[in-house]
């Protein structure tokens, strides 16, 4: 194993709550990999959807103080596992860029940021510095016989300009990790189609329209589960699944996992740290099945 | 000297923002004017009459005319300065509308500017010598660089108007992109029958001399007089012997060569001829397949040859060739439209190129005109055209329209209702161009009578499920997203510039766009002239074209380059350099720095000295900025000449800064 990489971490809010799943596994899996994570001290929620379309001055203040904060740290790069929160990380930082607008946000914070702070996503890099390789080398349970569509949100990636990772329209970052830990990655289309976002809460049906369209899809293709990257994006496919049944009249029962579970199980980490138990759709009878095939493997 | 000043009004064009008159007045006080006036429109008849009655009348030496820019006019007025009995360099033009009427507003800064630059151009003029062209002979022979469908028209033409034609071909066969398609738009009628009888008459007109499998290495020369290198490559046949009986073809082991004729639809064998209707009808082995140049044993081509033509051993050649004009007409390259993730093509096996699905449909094709998935070799019942994929696209930097694709498209809808009755084609477009004659016909009929469906939207995404694509796009009429289920996608990728284009116009000294294509020397009245004498252009080199259009400028070039020779001798230009051999220290510095090698070493009563070879300077003067001494000077555009134009816009600096 190379040297330990250091990184800030920003766990975003919805991974104190709704996504302790993914938090837990990405600290795990940080940890086997080797990316040392250092949390910003007292950082804050960075408005998620609502601010920036209230005001983009106030958003960009609100993550201009988690910069700052990473800055007086003196870190050069900020990770975080959740696309919403790096959106608004580095959408600050772009448009900071604008002198003017930069003016109007230092006015708003005790000690401005200097834009000299990094900001990926955690995907990014586990994809970029570690790499599918050296992940191969170090999966002790390959994922054998597992078939999942990998899904990876729609901001994760885009606008392109902004975010400066992998391909907009059709990212290939976890399909090779996935990969990489042995699991048959299904040709899924859908990869960075809207899921219905935050319109969960306001007008359901959108919601259960644009995921139902994933979930189906992903049976199509002999998905035996999906794996996401966004903590919106997994709780619209997996908590609200039921949701989604009623309303198609579909009976879908399909788990949906967030990579870096997937990898702490390939890579052997101890279940309890990787959250399956929070999943709503339970998925033993899918980890049974690896769990099978690698018993017949060995 | 008695200088006359002619003030152009060119309509409001510059009489719009230049005071014209007042310009003309203070060109009367200028030290040699002798006659100054504004004129309407100095280029026209009346206006050229009127140069002429003034220099006779104030017994003139010399004229300045402020207008346009010299691109448009200088040879017009130097032939009335001539027609008037002056010397044609005693002749000078400042362009008041280019750099003054059509950028500023300000009447009076214009009015102001304009003043200066006849000052300038008065100046000048004052400094000027009478120069006298040479004439020199004329080689009539041609080269056109392209066998495509419009180098095939501009080879016949020339050859046909008595011309030696060399033609020099890329690929080891002439035909271009027009050899692969199935039909042609708006006729439906067979491509290759058409063009095929072209393609013999190039082989066996006795004019011309083709060189395939060939490209031109160097340019150098002059109009009337260039010389060319041609890079003959390897094909490791000898074409001599080989009479295409195709013996080796059959016979080669290696039969999974990737197939350029085919688009990669299929393969073929390591040693083959393109298609059966292929000029020159000759065997070449590809290097990267051939298990003989490869690992060293096979061989089987040359066991079966029955003329003994394969040698494994032959090497690049390069052939010279000298002729009189040169017309480009290298042709288009189909845009990657891999670039657009969201399409799915590269990824998704049942997306297709237009090209790929031209050859599919081609009886002589990779699949003998059957339509089939390439994934599951089943026939396609739903088929989804997406055009405009690589045109009218700023984001992928292919703004331009690419002309063609709305017609093949239209056509290929058809085709797909004649090969596949139950099946149903869908279109979707951004708008339908479609100007030629009987074109708009012909895309109704695809419409109308074929049934496709046209949808006017992009496509936003295509994606598997199952066995089907799913196509998911705009519809831009009825305002709603709409998603088709498909068998197979169609993109109709645009063309763009073929690749190398921009090396080769080095090498010919001609200009290209942004984009690669080449610069037409007037986009209106000299479509297919360069701005470098004697070179010409034709078909999709200058722009994305269809046949008719190309075949039209093949024509057209060849109808120039005959004009071209009709004379047996040419004037050269004398605004080239000159070496003062008194003041020339043989420093060699201009040797150097010439770009076109016009400048020799020569000894002079035992001291190295430069000479300028005439034939081959250019004018461009970097020799004269070079020179230490200031011994080598570009005529019309002598340091005095120049100093001259500076002095006059600031005298009081210059003259202290000088002394
Ligand atoms: S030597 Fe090369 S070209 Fe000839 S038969 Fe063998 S593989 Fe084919
Ligand atoms: S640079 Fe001038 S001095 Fe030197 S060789 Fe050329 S002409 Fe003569």
């Amino acid at each position: 194993m190379s040297e330990a990489r250091t990184f800030g971490y920003y766990p975003g809010c919805s991974g104190m709550g709704t996504s302790m799943e993914y938090e837990r596994s990405t600290r795990a899996v940080c940890e086997a990999l080797g990316i040392k994570l250092v949390d910003l001290e007292d950082w804050s929620c960075c408005g998620s959807t609502p601010a920036h379309t209230v005001d983009h001055v106030l958003s960009a203040a609100l993550s201009g103080r988690n910069l700052s904060i990473a800055e007086s740290m003196g870190l050069d790069t900020i990770i975080t596992p959740c696309p919403s929160c790096l959106t608004n990380l580095k959408t600050a930082t772009h448009r900071m860029e604008n002198p003017a607008f930069k003016q109007k946000v230092d006015a708003l914070l005790d000690k401005p940021a200097n834009n000299t702070v990094t900001v990926k996503s955690v995907l990014q890099v586990i994809y970029e510095d570690v790499g599918p390789e050296t992940i191969r080398q170090q999966v002790v349970r390959p994922l054998s016989g597992l078939a999942v569509a990998p899904y990876y949100g729609c901001i994760m990636n885009r606008p392109p300009d902004v975010m400066q990772f992998d391909d907009p329209e059709n990212p290939i970052a976890m399909d090779e990790i996935l990969s990489a830990l042995g699991a048959d990655v299904v040709p899924f289309g859908l990869k960075v189609e809207c899921c219905g976002a935050s319109h969960g809460i306001a007008q359901k049906d959108v919601v259960t329209t644009l995921s139902g369209r994933l979930i189906e899809l992903a049976y199509a293709e002999n998905a035996m589960a999906m794996v996401a990257a966004c903590p919106l994006c997994q709780m619209n496919l997996d908590l609200r699944q039921g949701q989604i049944n009623a309303a198609n009249k579909s009976r879908y029962n399909m788990p949906v996992f967030y990579y870096t579970q997937l990898i702490g199980l390939a890579l052997g980490l101890p279940e309890k740290q990787l959250g399956f138990d929070k999943l709503a759709v339970n998925p033993d009878k899918v980890l049974r099945a690896i769990q099978e095939q690698s018993h017949v493997a060995q | 000297m008695k200088i006359g000043v002619f003030v152009c009004h060119c309509g409001s064009n510059i009489a719009g923002t230049v005071d014209t008159a007042q310009v003309a007045e203070a060109a009367r006080a200028l030290p040699g004017v002798a006659f100054a006036t504004d004129t309407m429109y100095a280029c026209s008849e009346p206006g050229q009459e009127g140069i002429i009655d003034a220099v006779k009348e104030n017994e003139l030496d010399g004229v300045v005319v402020a207008s346009c820019t010299p691109r448009m006019h200088e040879a017009t007025f130097r032939r009335t300065v001539e027609r008037a009995g002056l010397n044609r360099y005693m002749f000078e033009m400042a362009n008041i509308r280019e750099h003054v009427s059509w950028i500023g507003k300000d009447m009076e800064s214009n009015t102001n500017k304009a003043a200066d630059l006849v000052a300038m151009a008065v100046a000048k003029l004052r400094e000027n010598r009478l120069l006298f062209p040479k004439k020199f002979d004329i080689n009539k022979r041609v080269m056109i660089i392209g066998g495509g469908v419009a180098g095939i028209q501009a080879a016949l033409d020339c050859a046909e108007g008595g011309l030696e034609v060399v033609l020099v071909e890329k690929t080891t066969t002439i035909g271009g992109k027009m050899a692969k398609l199935d039909k042609t738009f708006p006729t439906v009628d067979c491509s290759s029958c058409i063009l095929g009888p072209k393609m013999v008459d190039v082989a066996q007109h006795p004019n011309i001399t083709l060189y395939a499998a060939a490209e031109v290495d160097d340019v150098s020369g002059y109009v009337g007089n260039f010389k060319v290198a041609i890079r003959r490559k390897q094909t490791y046949v000898d074409w001599n012997l080989c009479t295409g009986c195709g013996l080796c073809m059959e016979k080669c082991p290696s039969k999974k060569t990737p197939d350029p004729f085919n688009e990669f639809v299929g393969t073929t064998t390591a040693i083959n001829i393109p298609f059966p209707q292929a000029i020159p009808k000759k065997a070449s082995i590809n290097a990267e397949t051939c298990i003989m140049l490869r690992k060293g044993k096979c061989g089987k081509c040359a066991e079966v040859c029955p003329t003994e033509a394969i040698r494994f051993d032959q090497k690049e050649e390069i052939a010279h060739e000298e002729v009189g004009a040169i017309v480009a007409a290298t042709g288009y390259d189909l845009f990657d439209h891999s670039i657009y993730t969201e399409y799915g093509g590269g990824r998704i096996r049942d997306v297709i190129t237009s090209m790929q699905y031209e050859r599919m449909l081609s009886a002589s094709g990779p699949t003998g005109g059957h339509v089939k998935r390439p994934s599951n070799g089943e026939e396609p019942k739903s088929v989804v055209f997406i055009q405009c994929v690589g045109s009218r696209d700023k984001s992928v930097n292919r703004p331009y329209c690419s002309g063609f694709c709305c017609m093949y498209t239209a056509k290929q809808t058809i085709l797909t209702k004649d090969h596949i009755p139950d099946s149903q084609s869908y279109v979707f477009y951004m708008d339908i161009r479609s100007p030629g004659k009987n074109y708009d016909e012909f895309t109704r009929r695809a419409m109308e009578e074929y049934g496709a469906r046209y949808i006017r939207g992009r496509v936003a995404q295509v994606y598997e499920k199952g066995d089907k694509l799913i196509v998911r796009g705009a519809d831009t009429l009825t305002g709603t997203s709409i998603e088709v289920e498909a068998d197979l996608v169609v993109l109709a990728v645009g063309a763009e510039s073929t690749r190398g284009a921009s090396a080769l116009a080095e090498k010919l000294r001609i200009s290209y766009d942004t984009y690669g294509f080449y610069m037409e020397s007037h986009p209106k009245l000299k479509p297919v002239e360069t701005n470098t004498a004697g070179v010409f252009l034709a078909g999709c080199c200058q722009g994305p074209k269809d046949i008719p259009s190309s075949v039209g400028q093949g024509s057209a070039a060849a109808s120039k380059v005959l004009t071209l020779f009709s004379k047996d001798q040419l004037e050269s230009d004398p605004q080239i350099s000159q070496v003062d051999i008194k003041r020339c220290i043989g420093c060699g510095k201009c040797i150097s720095t010439c770009p076109f090698g016009a400048i020799k070493e020569i000894d002079f009563r035992g001291q190295p000295k430069a000479e300028v070879i005439e034939t081959v300077c250019q004018g461009c003067g970097i020799c004269t900025s070079t020179c230490p001494q200031g011994a080598i000077q570009l005529q019309h555009f002598t340091d005095n000449q120049i100093l001259a134009e500076v002095m006059s816009l600031c005298p009081p600096l210059l003259e202290k800064s000088f002394e």
